[in-house]
């Protein structure tokens, strides 16, 4: 007994620093942010407390459910775009390729390398009139494309030479979250192409030898050996890509608009929409209780994720 | 990469039209950086500068602090990887190698704190800051961030694999507690802290939303936020503009063709990325 409690001294000093960091930075912040929420809070003046009506007005609020739609739009299309040309990309290279280094290497590089001056260096590629983009496209007979400045819903441009009009919750992603989709999918590729390549690694190669014996083709082969074995890692990306980019912001402050979340606010994210409300607006019990529904809404997803798409994948 | 026997094969024509298409951004910020405004504008484009402009990054330090904020997030990153490091260390080894009461509880909540996401916490530390007076100074973008839970977590699974003869022969030659991690424990760790040292460089490199809310001065700045300010009040002058961005990406891609496998390693072990 003595012993034990000489033990949880010394791990209660040695845990001190991190232990008091965490309290004052992690865990209090968390538990007063359920207080802030529940009163009408602002920096200056008299905080009053107005019980859940933050919460009602957060489900009551358009914008709230609008950035949410674009939010799910961007979630919706980034991330299999990611994943789909990851894995293809992986596979291309776990041949016993010549140059893996330098093929990782390059599609690594756009991870590592800061949001803030990729963004900027994307508005500028992106620009209508006079970005490299639109410039390349005009070899291919594409003109003048607004990007970054083009409001329409890509599904509403698609169905409007068929004289279809489409509600709006249908139009689909702006061109300008397009854009946004398209820079995500560059930059966030590499990444998953590296945990891709790991997850192929350790596929034991008498599988493959065994599917090759039974003669299975390319195709086959890879629908019934690589696409299940690899479930658990499509599964850990899948994941992870779907938070990361429902957490998106620093594109949305640098490269649309002004004002920010433009063109007609479509591609005001919830994350921005939080920003917006509690730093530029001042209005930190709301914003509180946005950031409290978004967290919520991450959890579902990944608890989703969790029971329902688990379940297909394969542990070896 | 091209050896002699080196064949264009179908595959490689793909990875390298991929390729093309993933280092194009920062081929043409490179290429815009080094023009004159004018040329820069022209459409068509050209591909080459007609005047190579070099000028325009000596001109970034004339029109903002840039070199101010340079040495601001230098000094933050620095700072707080120090604070990593101290508090990570400390944490990892109690954690793996201490058995104190609820060790185990304790390394759950830890590891649910990680899970939780920035805005949560983002509002109320910021009230926090503000009552410790710490708004708008470097403390606000240092001290919350001088721990890891990733890096301790990490750390501690390396430190549970070293041998338990090791820590039972330096507590028979009397070595004390502390001892063992200074001359035992660090020296042997030495992947997993280079692994943590980069994959927290980038980070405090990086990072912009947190700072981006705590400062409002302009010399207090990190390089992400002034670089971001920059963009907003010059969104036309695309030659500084480039110039500074490839100013501030430069000094990681340097680190990331040093510690490549380093950095590579963190991330397969993370899931954390900007």
């Amino acid at each position: 007994m003595n012993r034990k409690l000489k033990e949880t001294f010394a791990g209660l000093v040695y845990l001190l620093p991190a232990l008091i960091l965490l309290a004052a930075f992690r865990f209090l912040p968390i538990l007063f942010s359920v207080r802030i929420s529940l009163y009408d809070w602002g920096m200056a003046g008299p905080k009053k407390f107005i019980g859940l009506e933050n919460y009602a007005e957060v489900l009551t609020d358009p914008v709230f459910w609008k950035s949410l739609l674009h939010t799910g739009w961007y979630v919706f299309f980034s991330v299999p775009l990611m994943l789909f040309i990851a894995l293809f990309i992986a596979l291309l290279l776990n041949t016993r390729i010549k140059g893996l280094g330098i093929y990782r290497t390059v599609y690594y590089l756009p991870v590592v390398t800061s949001i803030v001056a990729v963004s900027i260096v994307w508005k500028w590629i992106l620009h209508p009139e006079r970005g490299l983009l639109n410039y390349l496209l005009s070899f291919i007979g594409v003109h003048g494309i607004g990007w970054l400045e083009d409001p329409r819903g890509l599904f509403a441009i698609i169905f409007a030479p068929l004289g279809i009009k489409l509600p709006e919750v249908l139009t689909g992603p702006s061109i300008a979250m397009v854009a946004l989709i398209i820079m995500s999918v560059w930059k966030g590729i590499g990444y998953n192409v590296v945990i891709y390549l790991a997850g192929l690694q350790n596929i034991p190669a008498q599988y493959y030898e065994a599917a090759k014996i039974d003669g299975a083709g390319r195709l086959a082969t890879f629908r019934n050996v690589t696409w299940p074995l690899i479930s658990p890692t499509t599964f850990y990306i899948l994941i992870i890509s779907t938070i990361v980019t429902f957490e998106t912001f620093a594109q949305v402050w640098i490269m649309t608009g002004p004002p920010p979340g433009g063109p007609l606010g479509t591609t005001k994210v919830v994350m921005y929409y939080f920003y917006e409300q509690s730093f530029e607006l001042w209005r930190l019990g709301y914003g509180a209780a946005i950031a409290f529904f978004a967290f919520l809404i991450i959890l579902a997803l990944t608890i989703f994720q969790k029971t329902y798409l688990e379940r297909r994948v394969h542990y070896a | 990469m091209p050896k002699p026997n080196f064949k264009l094969t179908p595959v490689h024509l793909i990875l390298v039209g991929g390729g093309i298409f993933m280092l194009m951004p920062f081929g043409w910020m490179v290429l815009t950086s080094l023009k004159t405004p004018l040329e820069a504008l022209r459409f068509p484009p050209t591909w080459l500068p007609e005047i190579w402009r070099f000028s325009n990054y000596r001109e970034v330090f004339q029109e903002i602090s840039y070199l101010r904020y340079f040495m601001n997030t230098v000094f933050i990153t620095a700072v707080t990887l120090l604070g990593v490091f101290f508090t990570g260390i400390l944490a990892a080894y109690a954690f793996a190698r201490i058995e104190f009461w609820g060790r185990e509880v304790l390394f759950m909540i830890f590891l649910a704190l990680m899970m939780i996401p920035l805005p949560v916490y983002l509002v109320p530390s910021y009230m926090i800051l503000f009552n410790l007076g710490w708004i708008d100074t470097y403390w606000a973008m240092i001290v919350p961030w001088m721990v890891n839970i990733f890096s301790i977590f990490m750390l501690r699974q390396h430190i549970k694999t070293l041998p338990q003869d090791l820590f039972d022969a330096a507590k028979i030659d009397g070595c004390s507690r502390f001892g063992t991690l200074w001359r035992i424990v660090v020296p042997l760790s030495k992947a997993p802290l280079i692994t943590i040292g980069v994959f927290n460089i980038i980070s405090s490199w990086n990072s912009f939303f947190w700072p981006l809310i705590v400062t409002h001065s302009d010399a207090i700045r990190p390089i992400q936020v002034g670089l971001a300010y920059f963009s907003r009040e010059q969104s036309s002058n695309y030659t500084l503009l480039m110039a500074a961005s490839t100013l501030t990406i430069l000094p990681l891609v340097i680190l990331f063709f040093f510690a490549q496998r380093h950095i590579i390693q963190s991330y397969i072990r993370t899931g954390l990325k900007e």
